[in-house]
């Protein structure tokens, strides 16, 4: 970033962060990638992607298995670094967790109870009473308050994820990354899964980075859907349909079908 | 789980025993069973009560118990201890664990005779044999412990933020803990079992050792009878880890209904 837009960056944000990339001049920016490259070895996994995403937005990463949508998900959430090329953050707020993700499987401990978990959730912003309140608020969102006391062990799938949900949430993140989190669930349980994570988005107003191979899933429930393909993006998207949205609606089943047939074409 | 449940079940499992000892008195009286080879059980209570009216049989356990619960402490510290570092440090684990696993196949007992040598019969002979009986259950299991942890969950921990400590005392130890525990009961066994040989072999006190003075004298109701406290002992030992068991690991499946 040119030392010029730097500087006009700074006036934007209440507490000056030398050290951290601040967000953009034009309007609130959650994250921005420039031209990132991943390399594993040999392999190249993520081929220059440039990939601008304001505060809010709803995105949904699609690509077939082994195109590197996963690796865009690790490199945001900082699980690793990019091999070249940028990635700025957007501010960060006070008593807000940055980045928070949520993996495949629930990830659970095994040995704390529901609201223990959540409150995993909380590690360096809040303890004690404070952050067992935090987490019973946000087990009622997600429908589990009754079972705060219990041991994952006796949840369904369903419910293990949504206990993963209220953990990934409880910090009030600006970003939250999803990897495929709704992959492993059956069909009925995932559209109710889907209908929650779209209530509490719409509630919380956090940027959601959905990684997901469900087509019909990305257009439900995303504002703008990137195709991946190849370690580049394919396709950029705009879902620009009204909320609530219907399941199999014309309009959503004309972009299912523009991004399959990329997919396929 | 409620109590009497509990009593039932574990009242189930002494059933057995009991009726073994009804047998055996049956076939003491009936004289199918000659009193020099096996007394009857009722010969053997006899026995009992005249070495507890003597004080004789409660300073024997007494003996026994506090050589077996010093060389545990020192065995099991130890053993735990290496075997985080060793779980928790590949430095640590590839300075110690080739020598340790070299050490772990001689068989303890082989080196009675050696510590005969060097610690004579006292107290630190029977210590030493019991320490190093003790160690290597424990720490093998830590290690294995530690090493089965659900790499996931540790990428979770740091995720969320949690620092080295976090990560250890909220998902590394509990997760390491079922296999502790099975190092921890087999430990026991391995206690009682080096005690036992130690005092038969050179002692001066203890039970194993008032086992043997009894054959001296043909007293072959108190041979039985320091068997049979053994057998008690580590029974006792053996649901005492059950307890600690099922109080740490409520959340394990398997302990959930049982």
């Amino acid at each position: 970033m040119p030392a010029a837009s730097l500087t006009a960056v700074r006036s934007f944000v209440t507490t000056p962060a030398p050290a951290r990339p601040a967000i953009s001049v034009e309007g609130r920016r959650a994250f921005a990638f420039k031209g990132v490259e991943k390399r594993f070895g040999d392999k190249t996994v993520l081929d220059g992607i440039d990939l601008d995403v304001p505060v809010g937005q709803f995105v949904a990463v699609i690509g077939k298995s082994g195109c590197g949508k996963s690796t865009l998900l690790r490199l945001l959430a900082g699980l690793d670094r990019p091999t070249s090329g940028s990635l700025t953050l957007g501010a960060e707020e006070e008593g807000h967790s940055r980045t928070r993700f949520m993996f495949q499987e629930p990830r659970l401990l095994p040995w704390a109870s529901v609201v223990k978990n959540v409150e995993v959730g909380l590690t360096g912003l809040a303890s004690g009473t404070q952050a067992r309140q935090r987490a019973l608020d946000i087990l009622g969102k997600v429908g589990l308050a009754d079972r705060a006391d219990e041991w994952p062990s006796v949840l369904s799938g369903g419910q293990k994820q949504r206990v993963a949900l209220a953990r990934a949430l409880v910090g009030h993140p600006q970003v939250l990354a999803l990897d495929e989190p709704l992959g492993a669930l059956d069909a009925l349980t995932r559209i109710e899964m889907q209908q929650l994570l779209e209530r509490i988005w719409i509630a919380q107003k956090f940027t959601a980075v959905l990684v997901t191979h469900d087509v019909a899933e990305a257009v439900a429930l995303a504002d703008r859907v990137v195709v991946i393909s190849d370690g580049r993006i394919a396709l950029d998207l705009d879902v620009p349909v009204e909320r609530p949205r219907r399941r199999g609606s014309a309009e959503l089943a004309r972009r299912e079908g523009r991004i399959l047939d990329q997919l396929f074409g | 789980m409620s109590f009497s449940t509990h009593l039932r079940r574990n009242g189930i499992g002494w059933l057995l025993p009991v009726l073994v000892l009804a047998g055996w008195e049956v076939a003491s009286r009936a004289g199918v069973m000659p009193a020099n080879v096996l007394p009857a059980p009722s010969a053997v209570a006899e026995a009992f009560w005249r070495l507890t009216l003597s004080g004789e049989l409660i300073r024997n356990i007494g003996v026994s118990t506090a050589r077996a619960l010093a060389g545990f402490a020192v065995g099991g510290s130890i053993g735990f201890a290496l075997g985080l570092a060793n779980g928790l440090s590949t430095l640590s684990r590839g300075l110690t664990d080739t020598t340790l696993q070299m050490i772990r196949n001689i068989p303890h007992l082989a080196l009675i005779p050696l510590v005969i040598l060097w610690f004579g019969i006292d107290e630190e002979a029977k210590l030493f044999l019991v320490a190093l009986g003790v160690f290597f259950p424990i720490y093998v299991n830590t290690l294995l412990g530690i090493q089965s942890v659900d790499p996931q969950l540790v990428e979770m921990g740091r995720v969320y933020g949690m620092d080295r400590r976090a990560l250890f005392f909220r998902v590394i130890l509990p997760g390491a803990l079922p296999a502790i525990f099975v190092g921890l009961r087999y430990a026991l066994g391995i206690m009682w079992l080096t005690l036992i040989v130690a005092e038969t072999i050179s002692a001066s006190s203890g039970l194993g050792y008032m086992a043997m003075q009894a054959r001296e004298f043909l007293l072959i109701d108190v041979v039985v009878l320091s068997i049979l406290i053994y057998a008690l002992l580590g029974k006792l030992a053996d649901s005492l880890a059950r307890l600690l068991e099922r109080l740490s690991l409520g959340w394990h499946p398997a302990f959930q209904n049982g």
